[in-house]
């Protein structure tokens, strides 16, 4: 059977974890669902939850006054929506639109920072792999703003 | 160097006429030649190019996009650049070009057989990767998964956007599209494309990865592949550098040790990891 637990312990994200701490998070995790069309979450709200999108796909979105919403990056399946939750002020830079049916974990803010506190050695953890997606996400920014395909005049 | 062993006429293009041209983008067009010398078809392997001579302009090493079953159809893809492609750019059908070739190495099918095949094009890299689709397509029972993984600036600029339709429809092909710049309307993948990477579904272990597009983009693309436990000898690229003779006479495309355009254009990321991103070869 697919226990919350299973898919936390086997996901690339909490890889190696000890199985404490497996525990811990998922007594912070739930099943989500959203609808196509649907925002998961909406620039500068607090940013009260993170996502592991499991399957569906979700669009992050800056709204520009002139060119309407501006698609900035697609996740997908596999993928981790948010870390505003762990860096403060804990408020989303994006909105998240799903472009169908998107199911996803949603893991509470205050219930896991609580748990980093008081366990640092989890807090640590977390936060090095958080580390890891925003420099993924950097290095993919810098390259998309590097325009490679663009042929030089 | 061994001069002696070059033929005489290695340097002389052969005349072919355009039965076929079709404009794929803003900038970028697609031709179909014939040989109107009288002689045979150019058979070639996925990866090989032609030096391309518009005439009275200047000759160009252009990689064959068609596919290898059906050499009778010469057909390459152009974005036109400067003086050589802009001029091929403004041709027609009937029009004639003078060609040379198949030159430089091939992608790897023969190793790709029994393993999963992972294309990864940007651009308009994902010319010279076609004919190793069609590869892919005609042995498809002889390959594991089949991954295509394509990158492009916008929307506007993706090339073949039919055969990607036709492609994505197959059940037994996996593709996916992305683009680094959205435009009101589309619907597809929004990133990088090295942002597919972990999404593409391949077993590291058993993959043969064939990569082109900028060179920056090749490595970025192979260093992620790496991330994620692809061999570097499994890794191959296809690298340009400007060329003149293209059959290993002038130096003109001197890539530290190695020629391109004998020696490449397709070489493991094993073999030009140490040579990628250096500044001047
Ligand atoms: C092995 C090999 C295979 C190739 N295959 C293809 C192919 O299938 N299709 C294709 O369109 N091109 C291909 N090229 C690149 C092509 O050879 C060049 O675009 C062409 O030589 C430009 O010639 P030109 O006289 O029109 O422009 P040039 O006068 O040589 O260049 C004009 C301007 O364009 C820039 N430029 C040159 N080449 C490129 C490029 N590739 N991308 C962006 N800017 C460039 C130059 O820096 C210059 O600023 C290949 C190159 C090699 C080495
Ligand atoms: S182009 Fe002359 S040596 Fe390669």
């Amino acid at each position: 059977m697919e226990t919350l637990e299973r898919i936390l312990r086997e996901h690339k994200f909490f890889r190696d974890l000890e199985p404490q701490h497996i525990e811990l998070l998922v007594g912070c995790a739930s099943n989500v669902r959203f609808s196509e069309g649907e925002f998961i979450c909406r620039e500068g709200d607090e940013a009260t939850q993170f996502f592991l999108i499991r399957a569906g796909s979700v669009a992050l979105e800056i709204n520009t006054h002139d060119r309407g919403p501006l698609v900035v990056q697609t996740l997908g399946e596999g993928d981790i929506l948010g870390w505003s939750w762990l860096i403060w002020p804990y408020k989303w830079h994006f909105d998240a639109r799903c472009l169908d049916l998107v199911r996803a974990i949603a893991l509470d803010a205050t219930c896991l920072r609580t748990k980093c506190e008081a366990d640092h050695h989890l807090g640590y953890e977390i936060l090095k792999r958080f580390g890891h997606v925003v420099v993924e996400r950097l290095e993919a920014t810098r390259l998309q703003l590097l325009d490679v395909y663009r042929v030089t005049p | 160097m061994a001069l002696a062993a070059v033929a005489p006429d290695v340097l002389l293009p052969r005349p072919f006429a355009i039965t076929r041209y079709v404009r794929d983008t803003h900038d970028t067009f697609t031709i179909e030649l014939e040989p109107a010398d009288g002689g045979g078809p150019i058979t070639f392997e996925p990866g090989q190019f032609n030096m391309l001579y518009a005439m009275g302009v200047g000759e160009v090493p252009i990689s064959i996009s068609g596919d290898p079953a059906k050499p009778e159809k010469l057909v390459h893809t152009i974005r036109a650049v400067g003086p050589v492609t802009k001029a091929m750019q403004a041709m027609g059908k009937g029009d004639m070009i003078g060609v040379r070739g198949p030159y430089g190495s091939a992608w790897p099918m023969e190793t790709a057989r029994g393993n999963d095949l992972l294309v990864i094009a940007g651009g308009i890299g994902l010319a010279p990767l076609r004919p190793a689709i069609y590869w892919g397509l005609a042995h498809r029972q002889e390959l594991g998964r089949l991954v295509i993984l394509y990158g492009t600036r916008t929307p506007h600029d993706m090339l073949f956007r039919k055969e990607l339709e036709k492609w994505r429809g197959r059940l037994d092909v996996s593709v996916r599209v992305t683009v680094d710049r959205a435009e009101p309307g589309w619907k597809g993948n929004v990133g990088v494309v090295t942002t597919l990477i972990p999404r593409a579904g391949f077993d590291p272990v058993d993959v043969v990865a064939l990569v082109c597009g900028p060179e920056v983009m090749m490595r970025f693309c192979a260093r992620e592949l790496v991330n994620h436990g692809v061999s570097p000898d499994r890794i191959f690229l296809s690298q340009e550098r400007n060329m003149k003779c293209g059959v290993g006479l002038c130096g003109r495309c001197q890539y530290g040790p190695t020629f391109v355009c004998k020696d490449g254009p397709v070489f493991s990321y094993e073999r030009v990891s140490p040579l990628l991103g250096k500044r001047e070869l």
